[in-house]
């Protein structure tokens, strides 16, 4: 029962001109040692703000985390201060953010950056923490790293930043990396290589991963378990198999059926009709009811339950309540095992 | 595909050079040729740099091409235009951009966004037509009259992108460059927007240069898919072509490295890993570009460029493994 990070019930709000925007609305969430946990969703889902809240790094004001706690082993991080703070952000827990040409001081070598957190947490003296930098940059595969540790961001190219970015947050063998969108600003060859690069490290370190993607092919690549958020909310969880496989939520499917596949021929994409909503003024019922295409009265109503599909599987959908009538998931989303190509 | 085909536009030898400095030259596109046949779609593929868009600007005549020949509709469109035939040009070929929030000047209500061309081109002889026409578009696009008064902020990202193609539908163009358009997009607006692409294609006979990074996408919606590689063109073929039999080695690794949503495939697939990035298009390598990053590089790739030539019906390459004439030489 002891998880690495649980979230309870977390809520975050914005405070905006004319009005609150409830970004994030009452969300659950585990993760365990050495999982990889992807959180996919759409722009506006409440994805990155949930790890901006993991890593204490929502503004306030406007931002505000209302309700809810975030227990990383066992010590709720919403109650620490900006001190207590410092010392897990970076240490504990890192992130890799998604625009590497940005993420870096362009001012400053990349050997110094990475250092800078072996110093501040680990108490190295800098002769060790240039070595540490070395190796580091030499495990995420940039070549020439004795060399390299000396030059600033701008000699290198995307890929070779994103790596460096890797490195500055594995350096101190953090617990948990939040990987927001890591490789969307990426080529896909380039894309391919960082992918292989995380898996590799994770196997070697043990660090569990947050991955935050709108990717459901990275997904697919990367992760074990996935949360997909829309609307502020957790609309379903899962194994990947399960989410990928047995989707049970409306949204679910239309995600997997709106992707053209690769390996099979789609005459028509199944298009999610509507936009999504808006959180200032979100919706009392389900957030995806007016888009729909199964959506019943109750649907806009009342928020539903999540219904337990498996010890892993959780679905927040009128459609499973036992009064609800049966709907077959559409066949666009068959994924399943009949490439033969 | 077995009628007749007619060519649209013939793009013959293209190059686009920019002069960044006294010494440097990029090379951003460097001898091309494709052609694109009347009321099919044209996908071109590549990594950022490769000389995509570059490619689309400059058939358009956003840039002056260096060397080389665009026809479009058997009228040489790549030297210089009279005043008259440029406007002309311009009606019948446009193009919907990328970012839908910057292509869209923020101070003009969406009614002149769309009527813009319709003025510039004289196409409607009243007030009260041109407005008629406004709607019209608005409609085709899936959007409302109401919208017609209001500014671009008030809309969200796919229907800012359906108002920019109501844009260049305004015009009655034959010839739509879609420069990544609904990469900008989320997932499940993109579909919709490539929906309505599609719809509208097949409605109105529209021929579409459709330029993305996105593979899969590409495949969705293209009859045939360019790849480009650091300003050369590496393969061109029907899209089932490219994507079950590609030839050429960059088309291959680019392929694999795609992640696939579905996680069975992904757990059992073998990656070709490119090692290195993309070489500098001001400083490219010598003969093939991509031999630099190439598992099959040879010696005659540092020395010779491979030639563009047909190595089966409608399938292009540019890739010494695939020249007969090398073959030979060898043996």
């Amino acid at each position: 029962m002891s998880h690495l990070l649980e979230i309870n019930n977390l809520s975050v709000k914005f405070h905006i001109f004319g009005g609150t925007v409830q970004a994030v609305r009452g969300i659950s969430l585990n993760l365990n040692k050495g999982e990889t946990l992807a959180i996919v969703g759409e722009s506006g889902s409440g994805k990155s703000v949930t790890s901006k809240a993991i890593m204490g790094l929502i503004p306030s004001p406007p931002g505000e985390i209302a309700t809810g706690d975030i227990l990383f082993e066992g010590n709720d991080l919403v109650k620490y201060s900006k001190k207590q703070l410092q010392k897990i952000r970076g240490k504990e827990i890192s992130m890799i953010f998604q625009d590497p040409m940005t993420a870096l001081n362009p001012t400053m070598k990349i050997g110094k950056q990475i250092m800078e957190g072996l110093i501040k947490h680990q108490g190295m003296t800098k002769h060790d923490a240039k070595k540490r930098a070395i190796e580091l940059l030499q495990l995420v595969g940039i070549p020439n790293p004795e060399k390299r540790v000396d030059e600033y961001p701008h000699q290198f190219s995307g890929g070779m930043r994103q790596r460096v970015v890797i490195a500055i947050a594995l350096a101190c063998n953090p617990k948990i990396l939040i990987a927001d969108e890591p490789t969307t600003a990426l080529d896909v060859t380039i894309q391919a290589q960082i992918l292989d690069l995380m898996r590799d490290l994770q196997k070697k370190t043990g660090t569990a991963i947050i991955l935050i993607t709108h990717d459901l092919g990275v997904v697919a690549n990367l992760a074990q378990r996935v949360a997909v958020m829309y609307g502020g909310k957790i609309v379903e969880t899962g194994t990947l198999d399960e989410i990928f496989y047995n989707p049970k939520h409306p949204y679910t499917w239309g995600l997997l059926s709106s992707m053209p596949k690769l390996h099979a021929k789609t005459d028509k994409l199944l298009a999610i009709p509507g936009t999504p909503p808006d959180l200032s003024n979100p919706p009392k019922g389900c957030p995806f009811a007016p888009r729909c295409p199964y959506a019943m009265k109750v649907c806009t109503d009342h928020m539903p339950e999540y219904t337990e599909m498996s010890s892993t599987q959780r679905t927040a959908c009128w459609l499973l309540d036992e009064r609800a009538p049966k709907v077959e998931p559409p066949a666009t989303i068959g994924v399943g095992g009949s490439n033969n190509d | 595909m077995t009628e007749q085909r007619e060519k649209l536009l013939q793009v013959k030898n293209l190059k686009k050079y920019f002069t960044i400095s006294r010494q440097d030259i990029l090379k951003a596109v460097d001898e091309i040729s494709f052609d694109v046949y009347k009321g099919e779609t044209l996908g071109l593929v590549g990594e950022s740099g490769c000389g995509k868009s570059t490619t689309g600007r400059t058939i358009i005549r956003l840039y002056e091409p260096t060397d080389g020949k665009v026809v479009f509709d058997n009228h040489d469109i790549s030297g210089k235009l009279s005043a008259k035939t440029r406007k002309e040009l311009r009606r019948r070929m446009q193009m919907i951009f990328q970012d839908p929030y910057a292509s869209l000047n923020p101070r003009m209500m969406v009614k002149d966004i769309i009527a813009e061309g319709i003025d510039i081109h004289h196409l409607a002889k009243s007030p009260k037509e041109r407005m008629e026409r406004v709607y019209e578009m608005l409609e085709t696009v899936g959007l409302n009259r109401e919208h017609a008064n209001r500014y671009p902020h008030e809309f969200s990202g796919g229907q800012r992108q359906r108002i920019g193609i109501a844009r260049a539908l305004a015009v009655d163009p034959d010839f739509i460059i879609a420069d990544e358009p609904i990469s900008a997009l989320d997932v499940s607006i993109q579909a919709q927007v490539v929906n309505l692409l599609q719809e509208l294609q097949e409605k109105q006979g529209l021929t579409f240069l459709f330029i993305a990074h996105d593979l899969s996408m590409v495949k969705h919606i293209s009859d045939r898919v360019g790849v480009m590689y650091l300003g050369n063109m590496a393969e061109l073929a029907s899209s089932d072509e490219v994507y079950e039999h590609p030839l050429h080695p960059y088309t291959q690794s680019l392929l694999s490295a795609i992640p696939v949503a579905d996680p069975n495939i992904e757990r059992s697939r073998e990656r070709i890993i490119l090692e290195g990035d993309v070489p500098s298009p001001i400083d490219p390598p010598s003969g093939c570009r991509f031999r630099t990053r190439c598992p099959f590089a040879m010696d005659v790739c540092a020395k010779v460029r491979p030639k563009w030539h047909e190595v089966e019906k409608d399938h292009w390459v540019a890739c010494h493994l695939h020249d007969e004439e090398m073959k030979t030489e060898k043996a």
